[in-house]
């Protein structure tokens, strides 16, 4: 559907002879948008850029000198950077893994008849929508080793989730999993549901076993949007900051937004977290570039 | 379909079934648990075995709005028989509430972060929606050159890590005295919610038929008349749809707020987890603001909950 409107341009037309010509509409409605993304978008960027070459401290008056390349070579250097990436990986890994699960399963699940579906899939929607800083201070009072809920429920006594630093990055993801699983059952839900019926009559038919049936049938039908949710939450796990920021402040789950926070507007180290920040977002435009073909290519079946 | 179902289907219905439920109640809990810690007195908020039935106040929210200090010695019969029954409820909880020399009731730091982040998510909301309308109008109905690289940087600004813009906007702000102002998180939030708008919007004309318009064009209307009295009043759902998915982003976004506002312009989201403090927090007046400030969201996801999909997928999925 890109491509389906294409009025025409013409000077002729009558509509350009009466009031403002089109081109001039056409521009009018679309270059403050262009332009204000580039004043706050990316104007920002080119001027942190230039910050990323010096060693330039937002908290001191002193000038900022010239040190070529040498933010990025330290970062690239520093085994504790490589340690917040490390972190990160594994928080993604979890986190999405958990969330493919959970979100899948509920919605092959929800694919039938079911009474109140629709009410259902709505209340199962809700976590997405709230705040993750909110949620995140919120799961603090479940996950509380004396009087938290969710000890208690599980009968593990006083354990400690939030101040272990083997449990933390895990406690993180468990609710960074309860509000974003609906998000992959929304898509799976959308994927499933256009499968066509008469596929699985014909699997019927052929006495096809429920596996044979859903890796030869359901999965590859559902695969093109299920990428779509794996891929974004991916992207919005790298660059995750509330939950683990609120949730905790062991260094076990200090994920690379974290450390660029600290490093930036605790540390004061404006230039090499300009530097750092530039990392990040070549990792993140790739990801990004990968989501946008994959939008694409389902927009257009 | 239904007819033809064998007795294992059925049985595999109803477990089914079974599991949706208990999957649902699973998810509902943690929203339960905090609306009901709320609505408890503070004895019962973190007792164990956790307190479920107890009978329900509302003194979390009038300790909520107001600013309270421990009370030294017990209010006088006479102090006590002249509070209003609301002063009355923290009177009983062993607090009183601070009054200035005239006597009037101190409000606590919460009404100011609720009105602040209304006044910073309606604004961008505004201007977010309207510019993603008219921008989606325009890659709609014209050909633009290049496209889908221009649709493409669009959604990129939306996909940049907040923390990493926030480093040189800090700095843009500082030099120019827009940090902590409702102006400098408007901006911040007006730019990441228009790629947004402008993919959705898109969508939603798409699938208004140019016809409409080209006949409108015939019978005389300018373009610009054509675009406010046909096309605006068709996608009237899609507006409306697009502005609460912007209003619920700016009103939950954490992080720009965190660093660029402190007290004047500070939004809810920053302000309700700093109240935990140190010490033994209070969490029936965390709860009661926590509850407040989700109630919103909780309700336009009820009235967003057939556009949900769409929105969620920049416009790419429709049902």
């Amino acid at each position: 559907m890109a491509t389906a409107v294409m009025t025409s341009l013409d000077t002729k037309s009558p509509a350009a002879s009466r009031g403002m010509s089109d081109i001039r509409i056409r521009n009018l409605f679309i270059i403050p948008t262009i332009l204000f993304l580039i004043v706050f978008n990316i104007f920002p960027l080119i001027y942190s850029l230039g910050y990323s070459f010096t060693d330039f401290r937002a908290s001191s008056h002193a000038p900022a000198n010239f040190v070529g390349l040498q933010n990025y070579r330290a970062l690239l250097n520093d085994p504790f950077i490589w340690l917040n990436f490390a972190i990160t990986a594994k928080y993604v890994i979890v986190s999405v893994t958990g969330q493919v699960i959970v979100g899948f399963g509920t919605a092959m699940l929800l694919n039938r008849d079911i009474p109140l579906k629709g009410l259902l899939t709505t209340l199962l929607l809700l976590p997405m929508m709230l705040s993750m800083a909110v949620v995140g201070l919120f799961w603090k009072l479940l996950y509380d080793p004396s009087f938290g809920i969710i000890n208690y429920t599980f009968g593990l006594g006083s354990f400690e989730w939030l101040s272990n630093p083997d449990m933390a990055l895990y406690a993180v993801a468990i609710t960074d999993i309860w509000m974003w699983s609906p998000f992959v059952m929304l898509l799976s839900l959308a994927g499933l549901s256009a499968v066509p019926k008469h596929l699985y009559e014909a699997a019927a038919i052929d006495r096809a076993g429920p596996f044979y049936t859903f890796f030869r049938i359901t999965l590859p039908l559902v695969a093109p949007i299920l990428m779509i949710a794996i891929i974004f939450r991916t992207m919005e796990a790298f660059k995750t900051f509330d939950l683990a920021y609120i949730l905790t402040s062991q260094p076990t789950t200090e994920v690379i937004s974290i450390r660029l926070y600290k490093m930036a507007f605790q540390e004061w180290q404006t230039g090499r977290s300009c530097a750092l920040a530039y990392i990040v977002l070549i990792m993140v435009l790739a990801i990004t570039n990968i989501y946008v073909k994959y939008l694409n290519k389902v927009k257009e079946r | 379909m239904a007819a033809v179902q064998t007795r294992s289907e059925r049985a595999l219905n109803r477990v089914a079934i079974a599991a949706v439920l208990v999957i649902t109640l699973i998810f509902l809990a943690p929203i339960y648990w905090i609306t009901s810690t709320a609505f408890k007195p503070r004895n019962l908020a973190t007792t164990i075995p956790p307190t479920v039935l107890f009978e329900p106040e509302i003194s979390p929210f009038v300790k909520l709005f107001t600013k309270r200090s421990q009370l030294r010695e017990a209010p006088t019969p006479e102090e006590y028989a002249a509070a209003p029954w609301w002063e009355r409820m923290v009177f009983d909880g062993g607090e009183k509430i601070v009054r200035s020399g005239r006597g009037e009731v101190q409000l606590s730091g919460y009404p100011n972060r609720f009105m602040n982040s209304l006044i910073v998510a309606i604004t961008s909301t505004v201007l977010a929606v309207g510019m993603g309308t008219f921008t989606a109008y325009g890659f709609s109905r014209f050909k633009v050159k290049g496209e889908a690289d221009l649709l493409f940087f669009i959604l990129s600004t939306r996909m940049l890590p907040p923390v990493v813009v926030a480093i040189p906007m800090f700095l843009m702000y500082r030099a120019v005295g827009l940090n902590d102002t409702h102006w400098g998180l408007i901006i911040l939030y007006t730019a990441f919610n228009l790629s947004f708008s402008v993919w959705l919007m898109k969508g939603f004309i798409d699938e208004i038929p140019k016809e409409y318009e080209e006949a409108a064009l015939v019978d005389g209307y300018t373009r610009m008349q054509a675009f406010f009295k046909i096309v605006i009043p068709e996608a009237a759902t899609g507006i409306a749809a697009t502005a609460v998915f912007c209003f619920i982003t700016a009103w939950n976004e954490y992080a720009f707020a965190l660093i660029m506002t402190n007290r004047r312009a500070q939004t809810a989201p920053p302000f309700i987890p700093s109240q935990v403090g140190s010490g033994l927090p209070d969490w029936t007046v965390i709860a009661a603001g926590t509850f407040l400030f989700l109630l919103p969201v909780a309700i336009f996801t009820f009235l967003l909950r057939n556009h949900l999909l769409r929105g969620m997928s920049f416009g790419a999925i429709r049902k």
